[in-house]
């Protein structure tokens, strides 16, 4: 049996949406999601579709288990962003959506790394043309960094297979052993994916410039798609701990100093992929199911909370926290399934969060990575201030904002029901998602009573100091500044440099060599009608011409010279002369 | 505006903080019930994940407001600048 690439079946459906009426296209995006997902349902492990391509040996298509959880929670996730999108028109959103999520699947399920780069490079063309669509003047500005941005990880990436195929003669996608310049640039063109600082202000400054329904399929694709790869390619590379602990507290760090909902979210993406990298350092069977795991949790829930986030500004035209508020009057549903999403991303017990980030937090005890272990718990107590009361306090509680948008539209309501579903589901009853997982390891009970205690004590006394501290945390309606300022203002500070610099030396030379012309073309010009000068009047004196006749011969000479206009006797009188002279002189 | 709303009442939000007070303590009550080893040691010692939540939310929270200092900027920050760029 040849399966298809679950890829193409996306890829066919976004064909078609072109050739389809609107109603129908909006059906498209709903269903072909749900088919890739039976579809990947039923795949054996194994690899097929192996194509020769320019003398390499393709296999386009790898099925394991890593593969499927990722393919899994992709098609899940895409079904549940078809029906939130449900009331678009606009078509180009839907098929680069489509295209999108037919790109991460190509990565998860490429068996080697040409196929996997030309997956890669297919997601961030379809997640630019996603974030454009809003095409408000951000969108536009946001979506040219974001393409800059994306080349330069992608180039990385390239040079690094580059570098690798031709170092070792494989194009397989495996652990990489090797270390060397070859597999960091890879892991560099991965992490730029992954957005870890300082190649992460793209994320926060990209996404939320899209419209509603974009940001929610954008926040789940391209970071987690680099997440697979890292827990494929890069098990057990000490340095992912590092990188993952610090992306914890950054994206907490931001997210506290935000006042736009969405951008408060997207920063709390970096602070969760931060829990999922340091999961692929450690490297241990459990990290690595602890990391797909929560990939698989944080997808449903970040979905969820970008779902409410994009409903708000769907209803109110609104997303900054100083301009919401009181929203629970009137979006009740929203305020709840945003309270989901929030508990499930700061680990409460019963929600998906607390059974699979708490398998990545243990295996750092295991390997008695004290520090890791440590950053990691005060990131969790983090996330229930930012994302977990923060997001949801400012835009439904706080103050009355005076808006009364009224509930959202039914088909952003089912999709928020589903995911909301999913979290509680998965929190009280993992059992499905621990059977999925990749790798083999002891049974795992997230459910003891220490486990419990421990974390609502943590959670709760967060939740407390959110309070207490309430007029520290007041929104101010401002922007902080974050890595992107170096290419943006750094940006437009090295062209100012360079202008002045380049100008400043173009000034410079132009008038040394325009000088130097001068004085040369001076120089050689008068040079000539001197020497003629000097033979021809001594040549009138011998003659007897004096007096004022003298003067006016000298003058026509001179002028006739320095205009060239000597006819062609005189010039012939003077090379005799000079050749007079010549023989007279030897 | 209509009349106040039941979340709005101050009746209310004093009710809402003596239920966080409440659950805060349960949470620390709690874990008289259960034995508790410490993971590395220093852990070991009662209502630790309660300091642990308040402490570390505490300083997370002061040095985003130091940090603030530096880094806010007004939101009209980019336009402005691009503005001045374009004039």
């Amino acid at each position: 049996m040849n399966y298809i690439p679950p890829a193409w079946i996306l890829f066919v459906g976004a064909l078609l949406i072109p050739l389809l009426l609107p109603k129908a296209r909006n059906w498209i995006v709903i269903v072909f999601p749900a088919i890739a997902f039976f579809y990947i349902l039923h795949m054996h492990p194994g690899e097929y579709w192996k194509v020769s391509f320019f003398g390499f040996h393709l296999t386009l298509l790898r099925v394991d288990k890593l593969a499927k959880i990722f393919g899994y929670i992709f098609t899940i996730y895409g079904f549940s962003t078809g029906i939130y999108s449900y009331y678009l028109k606009d078509m180009r959103q839907q098929l680069a959506s489509l295209i999108y999520m037919g790109g991460a699947l190509g990565v998860v399920f490429a068996g080697d790394i040409i196929t996997l780069y030309f997956y890669w490079e297919i997601m961030a063309i379809a997640s630019v043309i996603i974030i454009l669509a809003r095409e408000t003047k951000k969108a536009l500005g946001a979506g040219y960094r974001y393409v800059l941005v994306h080349i330069f990880g992608g180039l990385c990436l390239l040079a690094g297979m580059v570098l690798y195929i031709k170092h070792t003669g494989s194009i397989a996608f495996n652990s990489f052993t090797l270390h060397s310049i070859s597999t960091y640039l890879i892991l560099l063109g991965i992490l730029v994916n992954a957005a870890a600082p300082p190649m992460s202000a793209w994320l926060p400054d990209a996404y939320p410039e899209a419209s509603p329904a974009g940001s929610v399929v954008l926040s789940a694709y391209t970071t987690k798609t680099a997440v697979y790869t890292l827990l494929r390619g890069f098990p057990g590379w000490e340095i992912l701990i590092y990188i993952g602990c610090f992306m914890s507290i950054y994206g907490i760090f931001y997210a506290l100093l935000e006042n736009d909902m969405r951008r408060i979210l997207a920063y709390s993406i970096i602070n969760q992929v931060g829990f999922m990298i340091t999961g692929a350092g450690i490297g241990t069977a459990m990290a690595l199911n602890g990391a797909a795991a929560h990939a698989f949790a944080h997808i449903i829930y970040k979905g969820l909370l970008f779902m409410s986030a994009g409903a708000v500004l769907y209803m109110t035209g609104k997303s900054k926290c100083t301009e919401l508020g009181g929203l629970y009057k009137t979006m009740p549903l929203t305020l709840l399934f945003g309270c989901i999403g929030a508990l499930s991303i700061s680990a409460f017990p019963l929600t998906s969060g607390f059974t699979t980030k708490s398998m990545i937090i243990e295996s750092s005890v295991h390997q008695h990575l004290i520090w890791a272990w440590f950053i990691l718990e005060v990131a969790s107590a983090g996330v229930f201030l930012h994302a977990g009361i923060k997001f949801p306090y400012f835009v439904f509680f706080a103050k009355d904002s005076g808006l009364r948008p009224g509930e959202t539209n039914k088909s952003m309501l089912l999709a928020m029901g589903i995911l909301s579903f999913l979290c509680i589901f998965l929190g009280i009853y993992p059992k499905p998602l621990y059977h999925i997982l990749p790798y083999k390891m002891e049974s795992y009970h997230a459910y003891t009573s220490i486990h419990v205690i421990t974390q609502l004590q943590l959670l709760m006394f967060s939740a407390l100091v959110f309070f207490l501290f309430l007029p520290l945390l007041k929104r101010t309606d401002t922007i902080s500044l974050d890595t992107d300022w170096f290419y943006r203002k750094g940006g437009r500070l090295l062209y100012a440099f360079f202008d002045w610099a380049l100008n400043g030396i173009n000034t410079v030379v132009d008038r040394f060599v325009m000088g130097l012309v001068k004085t040369l073309a001076s120089f050689f010009s008068d040079f000539v009608a001197n020497v003629a000068l000097f033979l021809f009047v001594n040549l009138w004196l011998l003659k007897g011409v004096s007096g004022k006749k003298l003067e006016i011969k000298k003058e026509t000479l001179y002028y006739d010279i320095k205009e060239d206009s000597i006819p062609v006797g005189i010039g012939a009188a003077i090379s005799g002369l000079f050749l007079a002279l010549l023989f007279l002189l030897r | 505006m209509n009349k106040r709303d039941f979340l709005e009442r101050p009746e209310t939000i004093r009710l809402l903080w003596r239920l966080l007070y409440i659950t805060c303590g349960l949470t620390v009550v709690a874990e008289l019930f259960v034995h508790r080893h410490g993971l590395f040691g220093f852990d070991g010692f009662f209502g630790f994940y309660a300091i642990l939540g308040f402490f570390s939310c505490l300083a997370l929270i002061l040095i985003a407001k130091l940090g603030g200092l530096f880094l806010k900027r007004s939101p009209d920050y980019w336009d402005r600048d691009e503005e001045g760029r374009q004039g």
